[in-house]
């Protein structure tokens, strides 16, 4: 390799670097806001993978492409090339490298998942070790807010066991850690804000808690994750976080409203289909009587 | 050893039918019967794909307007298991029933009839699946992956409901792909011709191996659970009944500990392709083959250990998230160094640009982009995030489609002259690489995008802010569809009046290019005697030193 050689591939890397770099922030608006202090560590560990990721794909379909658009033979030229069969340096090479990127790339998303702390439904005891968790400061200073969480086919009730409060959206103090415990009536469900971007499983038969820590007042949505029967898709909720004053306020507020069935898009869909006489699908499960929730 | 094989005088009295008429036959042939596979499985990716445009049309506006929801439910159920069970798996049998023996100097399978017997099991359980259409209930609606409890639920009360049909099918082609393992792994062990030491072999050949071996080890556990699911179903078990002390959280296991390392009896196949066809029109040997070939093995061994990974928000303990997070992205690293020896394969060669050849480095892109996707995913605090969304449709998606389908038709065209003694036509040929790689990217890419912002999968309606991503994979998907057009026009046409292709068009290395195309029913003349390497380019050694009384004189 000559000077030119070596001062071309070092312009080549370089760029690809500074335009991985830029993917990786570009990566930040793929993701919707960052609406809990578990959001910022994810969306900083995508970006790092991003980074990481892009300067691979470069380096590859780069020299890819490279070799078809210069080492094309025509019909006519019959010969072979060069009979290289291997070289032990490299393929030691691009064995070990990628052996450290992975060493690198896990112990990353295992720093990531201490500080997120997400508690596991085994995880009794936290697994802090010494880092430093998303909700530090507030952890152990503030009160946990806790919320049951109970999810069928197809609606979503939150209970405040406090005030004896229970509502079909789900509102939560802004900067404060929030445990919910959550159980299914009957089948798997799952937890998702992808505003939180978290995400946990409810087994039926089972309370799961689960922890995080909302850091960004807004509206939101939580979905079902985990396929649950026909009327899947619109198992939806609003998520509401609020200064805690709005929230102490909502709280009384809605204390004192009577229990009414909540509206529910699976029941209102499925009833109207019914009265129609709508028949074009096949036989479903019921969807459950909406929850009796608190007027607000 | 294989001289001393006596045939019985009774077996050669019955000459095979010729013709079209040997296809729709009991066939012991390995080639008819690869034949047969390829076509079968062919039929079913057709039905596989009207299902996902169906699906992709009412994903065109976020509201559930075209289809019942139950209907959009068994829209992407039978989507997945006709893909899965149905082309991707027979398809990439088929070929490798046709390739191994030709490519390992062997007359046939080891055992014809039970070759036979598991192809004919592939549209036994096809149309069983087909036929719970017609169902009062309907097919199956759970998902390809059934997690109970909601496969277990039963709105008609029936006996015979879609998911019992679906599962039943699902244990019958597990019993096929026994059969075609138990086949394989012995054929490669057993009937290598003289000379044909494990390192010889084709690279492809390894790959089968690695492939069959996963099925022999870990399919064991899906058809188990799958047992049990059926029990549950029409008996009234428990096993995943929470309400009566099962747990479904076991199915998972059951489930995702064979569907996992089955990705990799999808892709080693299709890596096997591109180490066996980039060679050939880079005009270089594969570069690093000793351990390309042997990297397939190290993929099967650590396939069966990541397949926690699908269950990461499932409510499995921290340690074992981390674990699986560590041993899921270790794949990385033997799969890195099969893509890296393709590049290096390919550096400095002598490119012929044909229509194999594209899809190979297109497919390798795409795979490229898929495994970055891939690592993000075994990332457990990023696939909190993403489990379940879009992001994971788009990112299997480029393997099953950008990578494996379009591996497929690699070897397709490249193979098609030797199958059928007919050269396709290369403008339909390239028409098509062109329109495949537009639709694939046009449809899986934006998908990502809308996974990343929480579109979950399997819903059939969504969110308004989703619409763009899903309007773009929507044509995608349709573009996909017409790009399939070129390609049975150019198969049926070339079969029909393409011109007559020479034993060896291009220039190719290898035992199935030295007997006639198509070859005779036995292959082999006088069998090989092997001399040296698979991947001779730039080198004038003979592969065989009989080359001559391979072929009847």
């Amino acid at each position: 390799m000559n000077v030119k050689t070596i001062s071309l591939l070092v312009v080549l890397v370089s760029l690809s670097l500074l335009a991985s770099l830029w993917m990786g922030q570009q990566a930040y608006t793929w993701l919707p806001p960052q609406a809990s202090a578990e959001s910022k560590l994810v969306d900083d560990l995508f970006s790092f993978l991003v980074v990481l990721g892009s300067f691979i794909f470069l380096g590859i379909t780069g020299t890819l492409l490279y070799t078809m658009l210069t080492q094309q033979v025509s019909r006519f030229d019959l010969s072979d090339g060069p009979p290289i069969e291997g070289s032990v340096t490299l393929e030691v090479v691009w064995t070990v490298i990628p052996v450290l990127l992975v060493f690198w790339i896990a112990g990353y998303s295992y720093q990531v998942y201490q500080q997120m702390a997400v508690r596991g439904p085994m995880d009794v005891v936290h697994m802090h070790m010494g880092t430093p968790s998303a909700y530090a400061a507030a952890a152990e200073a503030e009160p946990i807010e806790e919320i049951d969480v109970l999810a069928k086919q197809w609606s979503w009730a939150f209970h405040y066991p406090q005030q004896n409060v229970t509502t079909s959206e789900l509102h939560l103090p802004v900067d404060r850690r929030v445990r919910l415990s959550m159980t299914s009536e009957d089948v798997i469900h799952g937890f998702y804000i992808p505003a939180f971007r978290l995400k946990q499983d409810i087994l039926p038969k089972r309370t799961i808690e689960f922890e995080f820590t909302p850091v960004r007042e807004g509206k939101y949505r939580l979905d079902d994750s985990q396929f649950s029967g026909t009327y899947f898709a619109v198992m939806q909720a609003d998520v509401l976080v609020e200064s805690p004053e709005h929230y102490s306020q909502w709280l009384t507020a809605v204390a004192k409203g009577d229990r009414v069935p909540a509206a529910n898009s699976a029941y209102t869909e499925y009833n109207t289909r019914q009265e129609k006489g709508i028949r074009p699908g096949w036989p479903t499960i019921k969807p459950a009587a909406p929850p009796l929730v608190n007027q607000g | 050893m294989i001289e001393s094989i006596s045939i019985a005088p009774e077996q050669l009295k019955h000459e095979p039918p010729t013709g079209w008429r040997r296809y729709f036959g009991f066939s012991t042939d390995h080639k008819v019967i690869g034949i047969q596979y390829l076509v079968t499985s062919f039929a079913f990716f057709l039905i596989g794909g009207l299902l996902s445009m169906v699906m992709r049309a009412e994903l065109i506006t976020p509201e559930s307007d075209l289809l019942d929801r139950s209907l959009y439910n068994s829209m992407f159920t039978m989507h997945g298991t006709i893909m899965i069970f149905l082309w991707i798996f027979p398809s990439l049998v088929g070929l490798a029933n046709y390739l191994v023996p030709l490519m390992i100097g062997a007359r046939d399978m080891a055992f014809p009839r039970l070759n036979a017997v598991a192809f004919w099991l592939v549209p036994v359980f096809g149309i069983l699946l087909m036929a719970s259409f017609f169902l009062p209930g309907g097919t199956a609606q759970a998902g390809w992956w059934s997690y109970p409890p909601v496969s277990t639920q039963n709105p008609t009360g029936n006996l015979i409901t879609g998911e019992a049909v679906w599962i039943l099918a699902i244990a019958i082609s597990g019993v096929s792909s026994i059969m075609g393992a138990v086949n394989f792994v012995t054929t490669i062990v057993r009937m290598r011709a003289p000379g044909m030491t494990y390192f010889r072999m084709p690279a492809y050949v390894w790959a089968v191996l690695s492939a069959q071996l996963i099925q022999l080890a870990a399919l064991p556990a899906l058809t188990a659970g799958a047992v049990m699911l059926l029990f549950d179903v029409v008996a009234g078990t428990a096993f995943f009944d929470p309400e009566r002390g099962g747990n479904p959280v076991l199915f998972q296991h059951f489930f995702w500990f064979y569907s996992h390392p089955a990705v990799y009896v999808m892709a080693l196949p299709a890596f096997g392709i591109f180490s066996e066809i980039l060679p050939v029109y880079a005009r270089k040997p594969l570069f690093g083959y000793k351990v390309v070939a042997v990297s397939s093995l190290l993929i099967s061994v650590v396939s069966v250990l990541v397949w926690v990974h699908h269950m990461y928000a499932s409510g499995t303990p921290g340690w074992m998230r981390m674990l699986f997070m560590f041993s899921t992205m270790l794949v990385a690293v033997p799969t890195g160094v099969k893509v890296f020896a393709w590049v290096a394969t390919v550096w400095r060669g002598k490119l012929r640009l044909d229509t194999p050849m594209l899809f190979c480095l297109g497919a390798i892109m795409m795979f490229v982009f898929a495994g970055i996707t891939g690592v993000m995913l075994a990332s457990v605090p990023v696939d909190i995030h993403v489990n379940n969304t879009y992001f994971v449709v788009g990112h299997f998606h480029y393997i099953v489609y950008g990578t494996i389908t379009m591996a497929m038709f690699a070897a397709l065209y490249h193979w098609f002259p030797k199958i059928t003694g007919r050269m396709y036509y290369e403008g339909l040929g390239k028409l098509h690489f062109v329109l495949a790689f537009v639709g694939t990217n046009l449809c899986f890419l934006p998908m990502h995008l809308a996974g990343l912002h929480g579109m979950v999968r399997r819903v059939s309606s969504y969110d308004p802010e989703f619409a763009f991503s899903n309007v773009l994979a929507s044509l995608g998907g349709f573009l996909l569809g017409m790009s399939t057009l070129p390609f049975i026009l150019n198969m049926v046409g070339a079969w029909v009046q393409g011109k007559q292709a020479p034993d060896n068009p291009w220039r190719a290395i290898g035992l199935e290019w030295m007997v006639s195309s198509p070859p005779p029913v036995e292959n082999f003349e006088e069998l090989p005697i092997v001399v040296s390497g698979p991947y001779g380019y730039g080198k004038s050694e003979p592969l065989v030193s009989n080359e001559a009384a391979l072929k009847p004189h």
